[in-house]
C-alpha cells in the first residue's frame, strides 16, 4: 500500500511540497510549544490508559499537532471550533487547562466538565469549543450553527469544524456544506485525513480520486495541504478564515496527515503497512518545523530543548494533579439534565 | 366577548411575539419562508423579520436540526420546524446525541435553548409516513421537554414558555386541532413548563388526556355525565417535566384512572403516566389504571379503516364504564 492518489497532494509519501513561507503574525515558538504540549499529553493519555487509569476510549492525535495547532492558532478568540473523537489536540489548542483537561479525561471531579463527560465528550465552551464529539461527523453541523449564530449577530466570529476522513462518507457533512455555501457561512471544514476510519484504509471506502472535490462541487474554495507542516495549515487557515471574516462564505482545507497511535490507545495496528509507517514518521510535525526554526535561526536547539523541558514538566504536573484529584461526588449524578 | 383564535395562530402570535421581544429567536423549516409554511403556520413572519431571521432550509433535516443547536450553543434560540412528525426521525442523532446531552456533558455550562416543533395526527388520510407522534420516544430522552398542547390559547402561553426554557423543548401539533378555536388569553401570559391544568371537576374517575385526547375525554365526560358519573379530566400538558403532583391529587379524589393519548399503546406515553400513579397512589385506587391510546400499527390511509386507529369518545366511555 502506498500513498493512495486521494492524498498525494501533500504529505509525507508524496512529491515534496513546497515549504510554506511564514506570515508576519506568525509566533512560531507558540505554534512550536503547543505542538510539542499536545505531544507530551498524548503520550501521557497513552500510558494512563494503558495503565486502565482512563474510563472508556481514548483516541489520542499524536502525529496530527500540525492540523490541530496550525489551523486554531490561526483563529481568533470567540471563534468556535468542533472537534471529534480525536480532540485533545483541538482542546488544548482552544486553550484548555491541561490540568482540568486530563482530570476530564480521568474522569476526575475537577474536570472541563466535571469528570463526567471524559475524552469524546468534553464541552468546553467558555472557550469557543463545542465539544470534541462521540458521533463521527457530530460536530459538522454544531460549528455550522455556531456560524450562522455569529453571522446573525454579525459580531464578526467564525467556526471551524474538525473532522476525519471517515466523516467524508456522512451525510450531514454534505449536508451543512451545501447550507454553508447558500448562505455564505463563516464557517471552514477541516478533514484530518489521516487515511484510517478506525481499521479501514480510507481508500476502501471513499469513492472518487479527490477528497477536495467534495467541497468543489458545492462551489467551495477547496484545498489540499501538508497537515505535517504546520505553518502549511496556519497559511490555508488564515486565507479560509480573511474569506469568512469579509463575509464570502465557507472553505474546506483537507490536511494529509497521521495518527501514530492507531485507532485508540492500545490499537495494535497491524493493518498498517511498515514502509509507509516509516515514511510518514520521517514528515513528523514536530521534527521537520524544529529543524525549520533551527535552519532559519529562529531558535537554537538549546532552546528548543528548554521548551520541551518546561512542557514536559508542565504534564507531569497535570498528570500527577489528575490522578490525585478526587472522583465525582454522588449527588452530582443527577445533576444537570435539564435547568 | 372576548376574541377566540384557531390553534395555528395561536403558536404564530406567540411567533411574533416573542421574535419582536428577543432578536436571538430565529426560525428554521422548509418553506417557513416567503411560503409562510405548508400548513399557514408562519404566515407574515418572513415579511416581519426577513430572510435572516425566518431561514428556509434545504430539505436536509439533520443538518439544519444540527445547525440549529449549534446556533441555540452559541447565543440563538432558533424554533426548528419539522414539516411531519416523521420526519423527525432525520434528526435523531442530532436530536439525542447532541441536544438532548449538552446541558449534562458540559456540566451545565452550555445549554441548547431551541424549539423543535412539529405536527403530527392520524385523520387526515395521510397515511404511513406522515401521521406518527413520537412524543413518547422524545420524552425516554434524558435532557429533552416534551409539550403537548391541546388547544389554541394553550398552544399560545406554551410556545412562549418553550421559547424562554434554556432546554431543548419539543413542541407537539395535532394538526387536527389546527383550525379549532378557543378563548385568546392575556398577551402576557406566560405559564412555566410542567405544569398541568383540571379541565373539567369531577369525583368519580380521573382521564388524563393530552393534545386531542382533551376533546375526546370532553365528549366522553358529557356522555357518561347522562349517565350520573362525573369524570374529571386532566390536561399535563407536558410529559417532561410532569406535573405528578396535580395528577396524583386528582387520583387520590376520584380513586380511578384512564389515560389515553393518540399514538400507539405499546410502551407508550399511557404506560408511563399509568405505571406512576400505580406506585404512588396504589392506596387511593379502587381499580387498576386502565389505558388507552392508538391501535400497534401504521396509520392507514384507508376511510374505513384510518377511524379505527385512535381513541373515540365511545371507547373512552366504555372503558370507564369498565372501572365502575
Ligand atoms: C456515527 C458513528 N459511527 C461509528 C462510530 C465508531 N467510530 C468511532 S471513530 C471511527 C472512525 C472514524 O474515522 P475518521 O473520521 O477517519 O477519524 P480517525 O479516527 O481516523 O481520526 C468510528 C467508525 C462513531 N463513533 N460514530
Amino acid at each position: 500500500m502506498g500513498a493512495s492518489p486521494k492524498r498525494a497532494a501533500g504529505g509525507a509519501g508524496s512529491k515534496k511540497a513546497p515549504p510554506a513561507a511564514q506570515d508576519a503574525a506568525e509566533d512560531c515558538l507558540g505554534l512550536y510549544r503547543t505542538m510539542v504540549l499536545i505531544r507530551h499529553f498524548e503520550e501521557s493519555m497513552r500510558r494512563l490508559a494503558a495503565a486502565g487509569e482512563t474510563p472508556g476510549l481514548v483516541h489520542l492525535c499524536s502525529g496530527q499537532e500540525a492540523t490541530n495547532v496550525g489551523v486554531i492558532l490561526a483563529l481568533r478568540e470567540g471563534d468556535y471550533i468542533a472537534s471529534h473523537h480525536r480532540g485533545h489536540g483541538h482542546c488544548i489548542a482552544k486553550g484548555a487547562p491541561i490540568d482540568l483537561l486530563a482530570a476530564e479525561i480521568l474522569g476526575k471531579a475537577p474536570g472541563i466538565c466535571g469528570g463526567r463527560s471524559g475524552s469524546m465528550h468534553v464541552v468546553d465552551l467558555p472557550r469557543g469549543n463545542l465539544g470534541t464529539n462521540g458521533i463521527v461527523g457530530g460536530g459538522i453541523p454544531l460549528a455550522a450553527g455556531a456560524a450562522l449564530a455569529a453571522r446573525a449577530r454579525g459580531t464578526g466570529e467564525i467556526a471551524v469544524c474538525f473532522f476525519g476522513d471517515g466523516a467524508l462518507n456522512q451525510g450531514l457533512l454534505h449536508e451543512c456544506m451545501n447550507m454553508a455555501a447558500i448562505w455564505s457561512l463563516p464557517v471552514v471544514f477541516v478533514c484530518e485525513n489521516n487515511g484510517y476510519g478506525e481499521f479501514t484504509a480510507m481508500e476502501d471506502v471513499t469513492a472518487g480520486e479527490s477528497v477536495q472535490a467534495r467541497g468543489e462541487v458545492f462551489g467551495i474554495p477547496s484545498v489540499t495541504v501538508d497537515g505535517m507542516n504546520v505553518r502549511a495549515v496556519r497559511a490555508a487557515t488564515l486565507a479560509a478564515a480573511q474569506r469568512a471574516r469579509i463575509g464570502e462564505g465557507p472553505s474546506f482545507i483537507v490536511c494529509n496527515t497521521w495518527r501514530y497511535g492507531g485507532h485508540h490507545a492500545g490499537d495494535k495496528q497491524d493493518y498498517k503497512d511498515d514502509e509507509e509507517t516509516k515514511r510518514w514518521e520521517a514528515a513528523d510535525p514536530l521534527i521537520t518545523f524544529a529543524k525549520t526554526l533551527v535552519d532559519e535561526k529562529r531558535a537554537s536547539r538549546d532552546e528548543l530543548a528548554a521548551i520541551e523541558a518546561e512542557v514536559v514538566a508542565r504534564v507531569k504536573a497535570a498528570v500527577a494533579f489528575a490522578r490525585a484529584a478526587p472522583q465525582p461526588a454522588i449527588e452530582t449524578l443527577e445533576a444537570h439534565v435539564h435547568g | 366577548m372576548a376574541e377566540t383564535i384557531t390553534f395555528r395562530d395561536g403558536v404564530l402570535e406567540a411567533l411574533f411575539e416573542e421574535m419582536r421581544a428577543d432578536p436571538s429567536v430565529i426560525l428554521m423549516g422548509e418553506d417557513v419562508g416567503a411560503a409562510g409554511g405548508v400548513f399557514q403556520q408562519t404566515k407574515g413572519l418572513f415579511e416581519a423579520f426577513g430572510a435572516r431571521r425566518v431561514i428556509d432550509t434545504p430539505i436536509s433535516e439533520s443538518g439544519a436540526f444540527g445547525m440549529a443547536i449549534g446556533a441555540a450553543m452559541a447565543g440563538m434560540r432558533p424554533v426548528f420546524e419539522v414539516m411531519f412528525g416523521d420526519f423527525m426521525t432525520l434528526c435523531m442523532d442530532q436530536l439525542v446525541n447532541q441536544a438532548a446531552k449538552v446541558r449534562y456533558m458540559s456540566n451545565g455550562a452550555a445549554t441548547v435553548p431551541l424549539v423543535l416543533r412539529t405536527t403530527m395526527g392520524v385523520g387526515a388520510g395521510l397515511g404511513p409516513q406522515h401521521s406518527q407522534g413520537f412524543h413518547a420516544w422524545a420524552a425516554h430522552v434524558p435532557g429533552l421537554k416534551i409539550v403537548v398542547p391541546a388547544d389554541a390559547a394553550d398552544a399560545k402561553v406554551l410556545m412562549k414558555a418553550a421559547i424562554r426554557d434554556d432546554d431543548p423543548v419539543l413542541f407537539f401539533e395535532d394538526r387536527q386541532l389546527y383550525a379549532a378555536r378557543a378563548m385568546a388569553r392575556d398577551a402576557d401570559e406566560t405559564l412555566p413548563l410542567g405544569r398541568g391544568r383540571i379541565l373539567r371537576p369531577g369525583r368519580d374517575v380521573t382521564l388524563v388526556a393530552i393534545g386531542r385526547m382533551v376533546g375526546v375525554a370532553r365528549a366522553a365526560a358529557e356522555a357518561l355525565a347522562r349517565e350520573g358519573i362525573e369524570a374529571e379530566i386532566v390536561d399535563p400538558r407536558c410529559l417532561v417535566p410532569l406535573d405528578e403532583a396535580l395528577l396524583l391529587e386528582s387520583v387520590r379524589r376520584t380513586h380511578r384512572a384512564l389515560v389515553m393519548d393518540a399514538a400507539p399503546l405499546r410502551y407508550g406515553v399511557t404506560a408511563e403516566i399509568a405505571a406512576m400513579i400505580g406506585e404512588k397512589a396504589f392506596d387511593w385506587l379502587d381499580a387498576p389504571v386502565a389505558r388507552l391510546g392508538a391501535v400497534d400499527t401504521p396509520a392507514p390511509i384507508s376511510r374505513s379503516l384510518e377511524p379505527l386507529v385512535c381513541p373515540t369518545p365511545e371507547k373512552v366511555a366504555a372503558a370507564v364504564r369498565a372501572m365502575m
